[in-house]
């Protein structure tokens, strides 16, 4: 059994997210995003990072040895901030792992089921769930399939077919009338596929977020009016805000329609030095939030005040109470709605140039299939180069790759081959 | 207990037939094997040549599970060629040239040979069957023949009709009558019938062929034989030549279409889109200028010529002509004319795995009447349906081969879920685990299964064995033993330098390492046989990318081992859509595997199926 991985609670806006993984090697993958040792059961908070090093989250990590546990196999679940972005990281970071993937709808369902942790009438509870999830996951593939990546989608099933037939055609046709080297063609077909691949990988953190909304931090000091310029946006009274510093303690959430995109804006605690642990803790947290976001608004009191960490490129730099200020000078303020609209434009503006590089792709589980993908055609095309002694194997990693990108391309079987074989060559003695 | 006059009979001579028929007898099941007469046995209806790609994996499977398919094409091949040879050996496959002659005779004689065995000639009228359940077969004398299990393997003889031209007449194959009485019982018990069509070209006679200035084609020097047991080639062998068709005869066809029974409109069957007629290929590929065709002879002592590339319906003044417009035929004389054969077929979703009719106990199917084309899809259809009706009349469980397994299994699957649109034909490429179903190693996938069916004799047993245990001794030690970069490199294998050491397997499956190279590495490989270190050499090979398909095979396996009962209450599975019930009640999936294809299926109804399998299973066993 391989080692499955998914989103074990309602994906969006909840406070905590879990990751559970099931399998045989749940602990390793696990392992292999921490550097302490996970216990064989129980629970424990470790640090969460990536290949690259990079910290992912903070996370709650609760092991259960098999079979006492969901599935009945060894499983780790992940508690992490509930925050799209931290979650989608989670999940990339384990898709790289050789040996996990992502499970289908109703897979950890079966494999509790064979496992005699789960009868008939659990089963029945969960069937609207699975049927909910499979529908949703359909809906999704066909918004996507609307869209441009419909177009390249239809591309590659169209270049893969054809990629893949012509091997067929080679093997299965040997002492016909078919060309002999085919892999010119073949390596055509597949790099164009793989080029198109590598894009869509690279640009799908960014399509996710239109799909699930960008977060956009809003950064200053305590007190310098954040808490009521996010309830200006938002139009409701979404952080408490008193006169008091300090009051922010935690971020603060307030999932808003701007200028026709879905954005979460972010209220960070106020960001200043303090000697209060517990308050240090939120800052700190706060200050991760509004790293990890799509965008950052710093608030700034005075002309000549530094933002309290260095901007990102895009970053939004503005003065904050607008209303207190004279006429002429970059500003906004929540109390009196002074410069909220020019705000908005420049945010929204903001989002849409990164979503204009973005590829098209929206979901993690597509990202994972087309590296699979991308993995199994570059092998293919360093196994066509020996030459048709080992067609064999090349039309073997073709095969994965379209089998990983069912999801986008639709299934594509032996008859489809056959088709486009005997439509292309005069076979048959 | 009722007392049958046989536990199983076989309608019909055909590859099929035969195989069937011995399967059965090899398990011990006495059995008879009724057919039109004497001279059915061994028939080629059409190209003399067994074996190809996919086919010739059929044919090593067959022989695996003890068949004769495979000896007696070794005893009869004229030309052995490996197809693919340059290629990797999952995708090799054995082919022969078969002397029809030959073939006939040896397969004749190992039929009367074989124990438990009885030829009957005459022809079957109806098969008696009574409450759902089929106990015997009627001759067209009368008299009755009864058994446990009938195995019907009757071929194009069902409301076969045969065309030239626009002269058509009612034929199982050319100068054989067909079988109208069993088509109507056959209709009468309900089954879906559909009709194809399939043709053969004009057989030419090679003295009149002039052969000087065409080019020719000979056999491998090193034949690769079917049978693991066959270890040379007996009968004398042949060349065979290529000449082209050109535009000359494409005119000639092109004039004429009208006059072919196939586009005369005369014929409404579906016919094979790998095996065109002349006709088909000038039509659909009207930019190809010329077309290939091998001329093959049917036997070393036969002036018989095959002209394998021609298939037609056309009349005979236009055969006659257009095959003289081909270079080396101009004077060619015609022996027998082509012709193309509509015939009906039973819609093979209604059998389930051993080839038995779902709607009549013991009553199996087997061969073209099943959709299929081809000899050894036939014999290979054989094979199941014989070794299935021989377990069932001895009360034991049935045998079903899986796609993991077999190309065999991958047939009867394909078959009998997804049915056919066109005369099906095996190809490597239905085979989704075709790396490990090779045809070099279907004695190690399939023979030891065979000697726990009780279908595999003594030759074979101890011949396998040895062959497991060389093999299993060979790779025992090729895996024991790791090296270090820095020793291979020494012994001149080129490595990455990464300080990984390395098992000699490991090391074998880099593609310009051979087993000779490894020798130098472990002394204790000195004496294994060259066969075996080939062997060990080819499944090297393609270790990496079977260890990553156990997942996917062990899943597999897992749904195909969860049957479901053959009346499953679908309409009391709560939360399936009525259109999926109705979907399943008339498939009949017999496991989880075949139930996952069934369209519409979804991951809810899979776990809903699967958590009350489950639970019958636990009440029954409780
Ligand atoms: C004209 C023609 C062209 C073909 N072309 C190709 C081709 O190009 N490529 C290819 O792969 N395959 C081709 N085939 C198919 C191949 O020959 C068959 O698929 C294969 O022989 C089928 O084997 P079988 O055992 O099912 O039936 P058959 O070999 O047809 O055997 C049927 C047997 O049943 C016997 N029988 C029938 N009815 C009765 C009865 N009532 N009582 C007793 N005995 C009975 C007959 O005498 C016959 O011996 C062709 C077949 C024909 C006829």
């Amino acid at each position: 059994m391989d080692t499955i991985f998914a989103l074990a609670s309602a994906p969006g806006k909840a406070g905590v997210s879990v990751i559970r993984i099931s399998g045989r090697g749940s602990y390793d993958v696990a392992q292999s995003l921490v550097e302490k040792a996970l216990p064989k059961r129980g629970m424990c908070l470790r640090t969460l990072r990536n290949s690259a090093g990079e910290r992912l989250d903070e996370a709650l990590v609760l092991t259960f040895q098999g079979p006492a546990s969901f599935t009945g196999e060894n499983v780790v679940e992940l508690q992490v901030h509930g925050s799209v972005a931290v979650v989608s990281s989670v999940m990339s970071a384990l898709a790289e792992q050789k040996d996990a993937r992502m499970a289908e709808p109703g897979e950890f369902t079966r494999r509790a089921l064979e496992n005699g942790k789960m009868d008939l009438a659990q089963v029945e509870g969960l069937a609207d769930l699975i049927d909910a999830e499979t529908e949703a996951q359909r809906r999704q593939a066909q918004n996507i399939l609307k869209g441009e990546l419909g177009n390249l989608a239809e591309r590659w099933r169209r270049d893969l077919i054809r990629a893949a037939s012509l091997l067929e055609a080679v093997i299965d046709f040997a002492d016909e009338d078919v060309p002999t080297d085919v892999t010119p063609e073949v390596n055509d077909l597949l790099d164009g596929v793989t080029t198109d691949l590598s894009r869509q990988i690279s640009g799908v953190r960014i399509a996710e977020r239109i799909r699930t909304g960008f977060e956009v931090a809003i950064i200053g000091r305590p007190n310098v009016g954040k808490s009521t310029l996010l309830n200006s946006l938002a139009g409701r009274d979404a952080a408490i805000t008193s006169d008091f510093a300090g009051t922010t303690r935690d971020v603060i959430e307030v999932r808003m329609d701007l200028a026709g995109l879905p954005v979460t804006l972010l209220d960070t605690a106020g960001i200043r030095e303090t000697v209060d642990a517990v308050e240090n803790i939120g800052i700190a947290l706060a200050r991760k939030r509004a790293m990890a976001a799509d965008l950052r608004v710093f608030l700034l009191e005075n002309q000549d005040d530094s933002p309290e960490f260095e901007p990102k490129a895009q970053d939004i730099v503005v003065l904050s109470k607008g209303d207190l200020r004279p006429e002429g000078i970059v500003a906004v303020s929540g109390q009196s709605g002074k410069g909220i609209d020019q705000l908005v434009g420049r945010i929204s503006e903001r989002l849409l140039q990164t979503s204009a590089s973005a590829g098209i792709a929206t979901r993690e589980r597509h990202r994972d299939a087309m590296q699979v993908a991308q993995q199994a055609l570059f092998e293919a095309k360093t196994i066509l180069s020996f030459g048709e002694d080992r067609y064999d194997i090349g039309a073997e990693e073709i095969r994965t790759a379209i089998r990983a990108l069912e999801s986008l391309v639709g299934r594509i079987d032996v008859e489809n081959l056959l088709d486009e074989i005997f439509a292309s060559f005069c076979l048959g003695k | 207990m009722k007392h049958f006059d046989f536990d199983v009979v076989v309608i019909g001579a055909g590859h099929a037939g035969t195989e069937a028929a011995h399967a059965s007898a090899r398990m011990g099941a006495r059995t008879a094997l009724i057919t039109l007469s004497q001279s059915d046995i061994g028939v080629m209806s059409c190209n003399p040549a067994i074996g190809g790609l996919g086919k010739g994996h059929l044919v090593r499977e067959i022989d695996a599970l003890d068949g004769v398919m495979g000896r007696v094409a070794d005893l009869a091949g004229i030309q052995f060629r490996l197809l693919n040879r340059r290629k990797g050996p999952a995708v090799q496959g054995p082919r022969a040239q078969a002397d029809r002659g030959i073939y006939r005779r040896k397969m004749l004689e190992i039929t009367e040979l074989q124990e438990n065995l009885d030829l009957v000639f005459g022809e079957v009228v109806d098969i008696i069957t009574e409450d759902h359940r089929a106990s015997g077969v009627i001759l067209a004398d009368g008299s009755r023949v009864t058994a446990h299990s009938v195995i019907l393997t009757s071929g194009t003889f069902l409301r076969g009709v045969v065309h030239i031209g626009d002269v058509s007449r009612p034929g199982g194959r050319m100068g054989d009558r067909p079988s109208v009485k069993l088509a109507e019982r056959i209709q009468d018990m309900g089954l879906e019938i559909g009709r194809l069509k399939t043709g053969t070209p004009p057989r030419l006679d090679g003295r009149t062929i002039d052969w000087s200035n065409l080019e020719r084609q000979e056999g491998d020097d090193e034949p690769t034989l079917f049978s693991f047991l066959s270890s040379k080639v007996t009968a004398p062998q042949v060349s065979c030549a290529i000449t082209h068709t050109n535009e000359k005869t494409h005119d000639i066809i092109r004039k004429n279409l009208d006059q072919s029974a196939m586009y005369g409109g005369h014929i409404d069957g579906v016919g094979p889109r790998y095996c065109p007629s002349i006709e088909d290929k000038i039509v659909r590929f009207s930019e190809k200028t010329s077309h290939q065709i091998f001329l093959e002879p049917e036997g070393a002592n036969d002036h018989t010529v095959y002209p394998n590339g021609i298939s037609t319906s056309l009349p005979k003044d236009v055969q006659e002509n257009y095959v003289r417009s081909i270079a080396g035929l101009e004077r060619a004389e015609i022996l027998q004319l082509g012709y193309a054969i509509e015939y009906d077929y039973v819609d093979p979703r209604s059998l389930n795995s051993q080839l038995m009719l779902r709607t009549m106990k013991n009553l199996y199917l087997a061969g073209q009447i099943n959709g299929t084309t081809g000899y050894e899809e036939a014999a290979a259809q054989g094979m199941v349906a014989g070794l299935n009706a021989a377990l069932s009349a001895d009360g034991k469980r049935p045998i079903q081969f899986s796609r993991a397994n077999s190309y065999i299994g991958v047939m009867i699957d394909d078959l009998t879920t997804r049915g056919v649109a066109e005369p099906y034909r095996m190809f490597t490429s239905r085979a989704e685990f075709r790396l490990s179903l090779r045809a070099d190693n279907a004695d190690q996938r399939l023979t030891g299964l065979g000697i726990e069916l009780g279908c595999v004799g003594k030759t074979r047993k101890s011949v396998f064995s040895a062959k497991m245990d060389a093999l299993k001794e060979a790779t025992t030690a090729l895996t024991n033993e790791v090296f270090t970069p820095k020793q291979l490199k020494d012994s001149g294998i080129a490595v990455n330098q990464d300080g990984n050491k390395r098992s000699g397997m490991a090391v074998l499956a880099f593609p310009e390492v051979s087993f000779s190279d490894i020798q130098v590495l472990i002394p204790e490989l000195a004496d294994v046989e060259l066969n075996i270190q080939r062997q060990v050499e080819r499944d090297a090979l393609y270790a990496n990318y079977i260890a990553r398909q156990k997942n996917e095979i062990e899943a597999l396996k897992k749904d195909e081992n969860t049957t479901i009962p053959e009346n499953f209450p679908y309409d009391r599975l709560d939360g399936l859509s009525n259109e999926l019930k109705q979907k399943l009640v008339k498939l009949k999936p017999e496991n989880l595997a075949q139930a996952g294809r069934v369209e519409g299926m979804t991951p809810a109804a899979m776990a809903l199926l699967f958590a009350h399998l489950r639970r019958t299973k636990r009440v029954k066993s409780a």
